[in-house]
């Protein structure tokens, strides 16, 4: 006989229902035990997930749709490009949230979304009926924000801001370049995922080059007029890659390009210039199923602070990067803090658990040069209007060599902790 | 060029103010050599001194914390709280030495520690001799009385609520690991209740110099401290 894992996960979770420690349970809309659908295995849906199903002990079905057998962090995933990751310790599985906690994890893409029937429609044409959906998607590209370039040019011009083959790709691209040759990084207008990540990534593309391909320049395009831990990388790239790095903001035509992916050239306020390698990352969006779902305000969905429910519809929580949720920046550490929240909230509203107030907190590491990290971090509280800072730090310029190593040995230690707690 | 610590040291600042104006409770150096026997076993100070099983003491005030060169014993939560920018005052000298453990978990000054305010502050003014005009110190600070953490029995007695605990411990776990792996970042499971109150109150109080840290205790009531220490004591 062929087991099928979604029947045989159905009957064990059962069995842990009738457990006495079980809490008691709500009504389910659709009968039998209320149903918990999570849209996308990433920084945020992964954490929901297991923790709804960790703490529910059983009383709730929990499924995980996600279309990759294979989640790369984008987190760590510059570190990839400058040498100090292999693409393989990015990789994370959905083994351990199936087998160990009981999740049903479906590998497919989710299309549609009614909310007056409460159901999810899949790509492989299945229907999934919820009591309660979260949409923890991620992001998809603004169509036509960077004149020239759309997903179907992000083989020749790689964004690498969804990580994996895009990465390799990137990666491949930069080993490649001719002596001396230009890097051009078209940077995205605010807001954006991972705030420090494009500057990041430059240094680490700095640090790749130095090794392979000394001569060679970096030319930032931004359309912004300053960016995070701004002067700790203009102080990073000065002293560690003095030279290579020039950055164009929007006073010298920053916020105006386009580009030619089949020439391989860049337009910057009407100067053409050749490049090499060109990592285009594009404006940003919720992941379209939030469209999808019509709970979108502009190019995101609103949340409420205290519980991360949409403001459209409360039967839908959003997290991490797809939502507007107030001050705490598109990271993967946000995600993971915001699905501890909405898991919360959900078995408070499906059994008869109890609900703490939100707590938020987020630090961002980057990594400059080898042994020089730095950080940035702040918490977080709930008000009726936003997700508001409360304090917050950042690394100093001119910090001693023994603190950078020491932060960015931190930042490893952090990467195991945030990796076990998103897939168990 | 070394960096003051930007945190700790308006920590440090702060401490001081109060206690040089009320001008009590001043260390006596001669009263502090003879307390000063205590840790003779395993430190020297003066012209001779080098190190014995703990580091020599000599220009302790102003020294970073764990970066004696030529001590090789040093724990990694002594040299780690040093890279953080811990450099040696009284207040936290004194937090150190009234209780080593629970200053820093893994030391290996294997130390009771002195529970007597007066002895602390003796002690204190007697190695304050061997420190040279140190630079970062103030004037003041050699008289003034250690501002270690100080807890009231009421802080320590409280009892943790477990599952309040271990909601709040979902804050902690994006970077401590349950299964005690310490890779970076410390493991923080299976310490005495104890322990773990007196260093969180160690950040909140910004002895302990970790801006993170002092960051994440900063906002936690005496009472989810009390239930964080209780569930993470009882994970191993
Ligand atoms: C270069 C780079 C560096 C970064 N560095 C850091 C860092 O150091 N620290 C940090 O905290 N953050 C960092 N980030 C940000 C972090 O990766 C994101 O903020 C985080 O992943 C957001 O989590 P999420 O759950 O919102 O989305 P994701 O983690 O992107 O997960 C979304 C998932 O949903 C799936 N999905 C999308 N649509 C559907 C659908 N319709 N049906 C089913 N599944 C779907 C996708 O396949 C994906 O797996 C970095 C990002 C980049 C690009
Ligand atoms: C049993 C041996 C022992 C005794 C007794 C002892 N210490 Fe220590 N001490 C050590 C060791 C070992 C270290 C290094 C600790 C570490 O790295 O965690 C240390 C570290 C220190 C440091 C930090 C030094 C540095 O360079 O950062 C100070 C200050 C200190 N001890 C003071 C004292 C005082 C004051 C006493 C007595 C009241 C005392 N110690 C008693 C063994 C001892
Ligand atoms: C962003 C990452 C991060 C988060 C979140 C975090 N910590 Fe920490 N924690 C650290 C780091 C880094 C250190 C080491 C600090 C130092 O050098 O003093 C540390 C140290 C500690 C220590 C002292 C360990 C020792 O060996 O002395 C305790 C106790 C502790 N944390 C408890 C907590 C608790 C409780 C929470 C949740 C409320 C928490 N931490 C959340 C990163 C974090």
């Amino acid at each position: 006989m062929k087991l099928n894992r979604r029947h045989f996960m159905a009957a064990s979770a059962g069995v842990a229902a009738t457990t006495l420690a079980a809490p008691h349970v709500y009504a389910a809309s659709h009968g039998g035990k209320p149903k918990v659908v999570v849209i996308g295995g990433g920084a945020g849906g992964a954490t929901a997930a297991r923790y709804i199903a960790k703490d529910a002990d059983g009383a709730i079905d929990v499924t995980l749709v996600e279309p990759t057998r294979t989640y790369y962090t984008c987190f760590f995933s510059n570190l990839y490009i400058g040498g100090f990751r292999t693409i393989e310790s990015l990789a994370h599985s959905y083994g351990t949230l199936a087998s160990e906690y009981g999740i049903n994890v479906i590998h497919d893409y989710a299309v549609g979304v009614d909310r007056d029937a409460k159901t999810v429609t899949l790509a492989g044409g299945d229907t999934l009926p919820y009591d309660r959906l979260i949409l923890s998607p991620g992001i998809d590209f603004v169509d036509g924000s960077v004149p020239g370039w759309d997903v179907t040019k992000q083989n020749a011009m790689p964004h690498a801001y969804k990580a994996g083959s895009q990465t390799e790709l990137l990666k491949a691209q930069i080993e490649a370049m001719p002596e001396g040759g230009l890097f051009a990084m078209v940077a995205p207008p605010n807001p954006y995922r991972c705030p420090p990540g494009p500057y990041e990534r430059v240094s680490m593309v700095a640090h790749l080059l130095r090794d392979i391909n000394p001569t060679a320049k970096i030319l930032i395009i931004d359309p912004k007029e300053k960016f995070s831990k701004q002067g700790l990388f203009e102080e990073g790239w000065n002293n560690n890659y003095p030279g290579m790095v020039e950055r164009i903001g929007p006073d010298f035509g920053g916020n105006n390009v386009s580009v030619n992916a089949d020439e391989m050239t860049v337009d910057i306020d009407g100067s053409v210039e050749k490049v090499d390698v060109c990592n285009v990352i594009p404006a940003m969006k919720a992941g379209i199923i939030c469209e999808a779902a019509g709970i979108n305000d502009g190019n995101w969905a609103p949340v409420s602070p205290h519980t991360m429910q949409s403001r459209a519809d409360e039967n839908i929580y959003v997290l991490g990067d797809a939502s507007a949720q107030g001050d705490m920046p598109k990271s993967g550490f946000s995600a993971n803090s915001q699905a501890k929240v909405a898991a919360m909230s959900v078995r408070a509203a499906l059994t008869d658990s109890k609900m703490f107030p939100a707590k938020y907190s987020n630090t961002c590491w980057s990594l400059i040069d080898t042994d020089n990290g730095v950080k940035v971090g702040a918490s977080y509280e709930a008000t009726d209007e936003k997700i508001a800072s409360v304090e917050s730090f950042i690394s100093q310029p001119g910090e001693d060599a023994a603190l950078r190593k020491q932060t960015y040995e931190e930042s490893i230690g952090w990467y195991e902790g945030i990796s076990a707690d998103i897939f168990g | 060029m070394t960096r003051p610590g930007p945190v700790v040291f308006a920590a440090f600042y702060l401490a001081l103010v109060a206690p040089a104006a009320g001008q009590s409770g001043f260390g006596d150096a001669e009263a502090g050599a003879k307390v000063f026997r205590k840790c003779f076993s395993c430190h020297m100070v003066g012209p001779d001194a080098f190190n014995r099983v703990g580091p020599h003491l000599n220009g302790i005030f102003g020294r970073r914390a764990g970066s004696l060169e030529g001590f090789k014993r040093y724990s990694d939560g002594l040299k780690r709280m040093g890279a953080d920018g811990l450099f040696w005052d009284f207040d936290a000298l004194g937090a150190y030495i009234e209780n080593p453990k629970a200053f820093a978990s893994d030391t290996r000054m294997n130390f009771d520690g002195l529970d007597d305010p007066q002895e602390r502050a003796d002690v204190l003014a007697y190695l304050r001799q061997f420190s040279a005009s140190p630079a970062n110190i103030p004037e003041a600070a050699p008289t003034a009385m250690p501002r270690e953490v100080e807890l009231s029995e009421d802080i320590l007695a409280l009892q943790g609520d477990k599952d309040y605990g271990e909601y709040l411990s979902s804050e902690c776990t994006t970077c401590h690991q349950l299964d005690g792996d310490d890779q970076g970042i410390p493991a923080i499971i299976g310490w005495p209740s104890e322990d773990f109150v007196v260093a969180m109150h160690a950040y909140k109080e910004k002895v302990r110099p970790h801006p993170v840290m002092q960051m994440m205790a900063g906002r936690l009531s005496n009472e989810e401290i009390a239930a964080l220490a209780a569930y993470f004591e009882g994970l191993e």
